[in-house]
């Protein structure tokens, strides 16, 4: 207790760790990572693989961060957040196509998109947020999984182009869209179609560390602490007079804009987009990144989506087996922790690492 | 409480081993043309001396698209093994699995491309293949899908209207039919054999193989003036039960059902069309093919299928015995190949030619190689008799010439529809 | 007579979906848990069952009973390895779990039977379908099947939930498990029972699912899982006349949606739909309403 209240007591390398451990560490580690790859590219020394997956690496992370708003700072399951990313990713490739000639230069283009997504995936927040607020816990789910199929459906029946005439909407076919000459930018269950390739790891980097830094900030601020309050205890929230379902909405649609501008970076590293490439499955894997990283916990979030996300790749060794072993491995990381023989070992193996035993003999001396 | 901190814990010396693997699998680096790393090589096959070509092979091995995948890397490994056998330059094949993924397929791309890549016959699938055909193009790495038939792979093809959705990508061919010329051969070939008056259209509308070639045969058959009476769809999410579009053919009154899916959805169709009773003539596409090696599959239900099909495995040819021979061997069960299988020995052999008529060798760039074998294949005078097509011949545009054959289902049997 | 054959299809359709609703609304009940892998316990009886009647030859009966018995022990097996050992965890933490047996599964499948499409013998035999008013409106031989056993299931279900001694103690663990475990009921038996119970509906599902739609991938139980968890939820989830329910109607939606919307369009009218009465009826069509004690 005397260690607290006295700050000058408090030894500047226990300072320095507590500082790591909390949110300051989150941003370094991404930092680290960042520069670490930069000098693998520089001295060539990264494989394609690894380089062709920098990008969604840091889409996945951006996603797991705002679907932790969801399920871990607000409490709620959601089942549908790719269909957010969805409409981001299509928004921000039909934008592309049409800024083409405008804007040339690509970063600029780039931001113009992601921004666009996130614009798109706040508004398609608020349209679904404001009907499944009414409702919590699987029924939530389901509603949220719903959503995702619905938005689904419809991007596989539109049809979107532009030519000197402007901008075309169709929900049948190319030929009705009644252009002449122009290019076809959404193509029905092709998705979008054409996008010239602008993503880069730099920008990834940036969506990860502003993605980060709202959510934190928002975790920390008065409407997070809100926000925290109803899910811990929604009706003691509400005898204190908190708005529950205006926290409730914020949180989400600040999820939706996250996962929007994560969608577009993804459409514009791929040259082609398809709507059921963010069905539920890609949902759920979402899902299992933040469940993996601990719900709530941001820094999980970022390494579980990183590792897992590449974790796929580094199997491919094991050719028939490599789906098989991914799913073992997901089954045993959830499970063994729980087994009480398992766990008791690691509690000896956590208690005999270094860092843990000079902290509590650094403790025991300052009492 | 405690147990949170476990697993977190647990977690955090898992993420250690992991990514110790993964920086290991990162430090065995590639600059482009040479060194290949052993652990990223999935299913090699063929000649591993490192004097022989590398082709790199990517479609589904895992996931709902798997059948297709498997059959392209059984009927590609049966050409490499044949072609090595008969002497002359060696081939390597590495076929890696991308899930029916495009971002997987990007993934297996560049895991090729680490191992040294210098020839790509894939993707299988459609969807992958747009974005691969995209990264091919910017490495200048030669690229022949067997199946993947979409315009957009090859790119540079305009609508009736003139407009464009993709670029031409002049690295990437195709030796399937394109969607477009699917369509309007079905309804040519319809309206030639009045096969039909009033005619049902059931198509996958998730599905751009399937949306393409009703909307090309749609076109079609209006300038033709065919009768389209009953245009339904399904996705791939509800893929089972179709008794509802059925039944809008039928009060229709249609006598010709245009089905322009896999055979794997045609199967429940046939069937559901029986029980219920209603007996039109049923047309397909190349993806009816494999019908008849359906496992426990009823074939009189399919009597008086009609499609086309660049491939029939129980023709008598000696080419065609030889193959199905082979690939029983190689995918070690008693099931026949697919047209994706033999559209995949068809291009490896038809790499193996352009190869020779380049003068290529192993040491050369994938680069070189691309625009040697280009130059090669969309010669005037190239031209390749294979499984799935006489005289087989390429233009600039990517596209295949070569004769459907229509072929109708009798007795369990193909047979000619001439 | 559009109407009744779009009613009998969707009726026939929805039963399908009933009967795999109600093995997820069992186990959601009473165990509290999304068991995602429901859809590909069915898949694995569906091939089960193929492997009896195509490899062996054997009479449908034995290959439904060997698909129940694997199931059965299938479900045993992975709630002893997988769901246990969480009993305490958040339900979240199952879920993942859930996820990660529904790709084990899957993989495994895939690696046991190959990717190619098995196509299914029908266990119903080879009676025909029943033709009404002159051939105009049909019945399959399969469709009356699968709703009289629906229909059986459901009344055994609930019966069993009431009169018997084990289905007393469900319900009780069920409304609150610490009272249970203080009223000497084995919670944790109960809890095993009743995966294996819902794994073994999961096993006729599959069987029955796969005599109407005979085509078999490792990947045909998932989505069929997704639509019978939403008409679980639909119905009112943990309420077993609701997953019946649920089941039908989301059956007829979908089929009246195709018939009288369009074909494009009918997914996202099924769960536009699902969405509306949710938003009515939050706790779904049968379901308690359940208000929060402070």
């Amino acid at each position: 207790m005397a260690k607290e209240t006295t700050a000058a007591a408090v030894p500047t390398k226990d300072r320095l760790l507590k500082a790591l451990t909390g949110n300051l560490g989150t941003y370094l580690i991404v930092v680290a990572f960042f520069v670490i790859i930069e000098a693998m590219i520089a001295g060539k020394s990264i494989t394609s693989a690894f380089q062709g997956q920098l990008v969604p690496i840091c889409v996945y992370v951006s996603a797991a961060l705002s679907l932790n708003l969801v399920v871990g700072v607000s409490g709620e399951l959601s089942l549908g957040h790719a269909g957010f990313m969805s409409v981001g990713a299509f928004s921000g490739a039909i934008l592309s196509s049409v800024l083409m000639d405008a804007v040339p230069d690509p970063a600029l283009r780039l931001l113009l998109c992601i921004i666009t997504g996130g614009i798109f995936g706040a508004i398609f927040g608020a349209i679904v947020g404001v009907p499944v607020m009414r409702l919590s816990g699987d029924y939530l789910a389901i509603v949220t999984l719903a959503f995702g199929e619905i938005i689904k459906n419809l991007l596989n029946n539109l049809y979107v182009g532009h030519d000197a005439a402007g901008l075309h909407f169709s929900m049948t076919d190319t030929t009705s869209l009644g252009m002449t000459n122009g290019t076809v930018v959404v193509n029905g269950p092709q998705g979008a179609v054409g996008i010239t390739k602008i993503s880069t790891f730099v920008a990834g980097t940036l969506l990860v560390l502003f993605t980060l830094f709202v959510v934190l900030n928002l975790m920390k601020s008065r409407s997070g602490r809100a926000i925290m309050a109803v899910r811990d205890n929604k009706i003691a929230a509400e005898a204190v007079g908190i708005n529950v379902t205006k926290y409730r909405l914020m949180a989400f649609v600040v999820a939706a804009a996250l996962a929007g501008m994560a969608g577009a970076l993804y459409a514009m590293n791929f040259s082609s987009v398809v709507p059921s490439r963010f069905d539920y499955n890609t949902s759920i894997l979402i899902l299992v990144y933040v469940v993996l990283g601990g719900i709530g916990s941001m820094r999980g979030s970022v390494i579980a989506a990183a590792i897992l996300t590449v974790l796929p790749e580094t199997l491919r060794f094991m050719a028939d087996y490599r789906m098989l072993i991914y799913a073992v491995v997901l089954i045993a990381v959830m499970v063994l922790p729980n087994i009480p023989a398992v766990a008791s070992l690691m509690e000896k193996v956590k208690e005999a690492m270094p860092w843990n035993k000079r902290t509590t003999a650094e403790e025991g001396g300052a009492q | 409480m405690g147990m949170q901190f476990t697993r977190r814990n647990f977690l955090q010396g898992t993420a250690v081993a992991v990514s110790a693997i993964a920086l290991a699998g990162c430090g065995n680096s590639n600059d482009g043309s040479g060194a290949s790393s052993d652990a990223d090589s999935g299913t090699v096959s063929g000649d591993t001396s490192g004097d022989a070509f590398k082709l790199g092979g990517i479609g589904p091995l895992t996931g709902g698209a798997a059948i297709y995948g498997t059959a392209c890397k059984y009927g590609a490994q049966v050409a490499v093994d044949e072609l090595n056998a008969a002497g002359g330059a060696q081939l390597e094949l590495n076929f890696q699995d991308d899930e029916h993924n495009p971002e997987k397929s990007v993934n297996a791309y560049n895991t090729l491309k680490d191992w040294g890549m210098q020839v790509l016959i894939g993707t299988t699938t459609t969807g992958p293949c747009v974005s691969v055909s995209k990264e091919a193009n910017a490495d200048n790495i030669f690229e022949i899908t067997p199946s993947a038939s979409s315009t957009d792979v090859i790119g540079g093809q305009p609508d009736t209207d003139g407009n464009i959705t993709e670029q031409r990508k002049g690295n990437v061919f195709q030796m399937c039919f394109t969607d477009p010329n699917q369509g309007t051969a079905s309804a040519e070939y319809i309206k030639d054999k009045n096969l039909g008056t009033k005619i049902a259209v059931i198509y996958n509308n998730s599905d751009a193989y399937s949306k393409g070639i009703y909307i090309k045969f749609k076109a079609e058959a209006a300038k033709l003036g065919l009768d389209i009476v009953s245009e339904t769809s399904f996705t791939d999410d509800s893929a089972t039960d179709f008794k509802t579009q059925l039944n809008d053919a039928k009060d229709k009154g249609a006598d010709l059902v245009f089905l322009p899916i896999y055979y794997q959805p045609a199967s429940l169709i046939l069937k559901q069309a029986k029980d219920m009773g209603y007996a039109p003539k049923f047309f397909g596409v190349d993806g009816m093919d494999g019908i008849l090696g359906l496992e426990g599959f009823d074939t009189s239900l399919a009597e008086g299928v009609m499609l086309l099909t660049p491939f029939v495995a129980t023709a008598d040819d000696e080419k065609t015995k030889k193959f199905v021979e082979e690939y029983k061997k190689v995918s070690g069960s008693d099931e026949n190949p697919n047209q994706f299988a033999a559209d995949a020995y068809d291009c490896v052999c038809v790499v193996k030619q352009a190869l020779e008529n380049a003068e290529c060798t192993p040491d050369m760039s994938a680069s070189d190689i691309c625009d040697k074998l280009v130059a090669a294949i969309t010669a005037p005078d190239f031209k390749y008799s294979g499984l799935t097509g006489e005289d087989m011949t390429w233009t600039d545009s990517g596209e295949v010439t070569k004769t459907p054959k229509g072929m109708i289902i009798q007795s369990g049997q193909y047979q000619p529809l001439d | 007579m559009d109407f009744l054959t779009n009613l009998i299809n969707g009726i026939s359709l929805g039963s399908i979906y009933a009967i795999i609703a109600l093995g997820y609304t069992m186990v959601y009940g009473i165990a509290k848990m999304l068991n995602f892998a429901h859809g590909d316990v069915i898949m694995v009886g569906g091939y089960i069952c193929f492997m009896t009647l195509n490899a062996l030859g054997l009479n449908p009966l034995i290959g439904i009973l060997a698909a129940v018995v694997g199931c059965t022990l299938l479900g045993i097996c992975i709630e002893r390895i997988a769901y246990k050992p969480l009993r305490q965890s958040p339900s979240l933490t199952v879920l993942i779990t859930a996820i990660g047996v529904s790709y084990l599964l899957q993989n495994l499948a895939l690696l046991i039977w190959g990717a190619n499409p098995k196509v299914f013998p029908s266990v119903v035999g080879g009676s025909g379908p029943i033709m009404l008013f002159d051939g105009q409106l049909v019945i399959s031989m399969e469709t009356i099947v699968t709703i009289v056993v629906c229909a059986v299931i459901m009344v055994a279900l609930v019966l069993f939930t009431s009169k018997t001694k084990m289905g007393k103690a469900m319900r009780a663990c069920s409304e609150d498990p610490g009272a249970a475990r203080l009223m000497g009921i084995n919670v944790d038996t109960t809890i095993s029972t009743t995966f294996a119970i819902g794994s073994g509906l999961a096993a006729i599902a599959g069987v029955l699912m796969m005599s109407a739609y005979p085509s078999l991938v490792p990947t045909t139980g998932s989505m069929p899982g997704i639509k019978a968890f939403t008409a679980a939820v639909f119905g009112g989830i943990g309420s077993i006349p609701g997953a019946v329910l649920g089941g039908v109607l989301l059956g007829i939606i979908e089929v009246f949606a195709k018939a009288y919307i369009g074909t494009q369009f009918a997914d996202a009218i099924v769960f536009a739909v699902l969405i509306v009465v949710l938003l009515i009826k939050p706790s779904g069509l049968l379901g308690k309403y359940v208000p929060e004690k402070v």
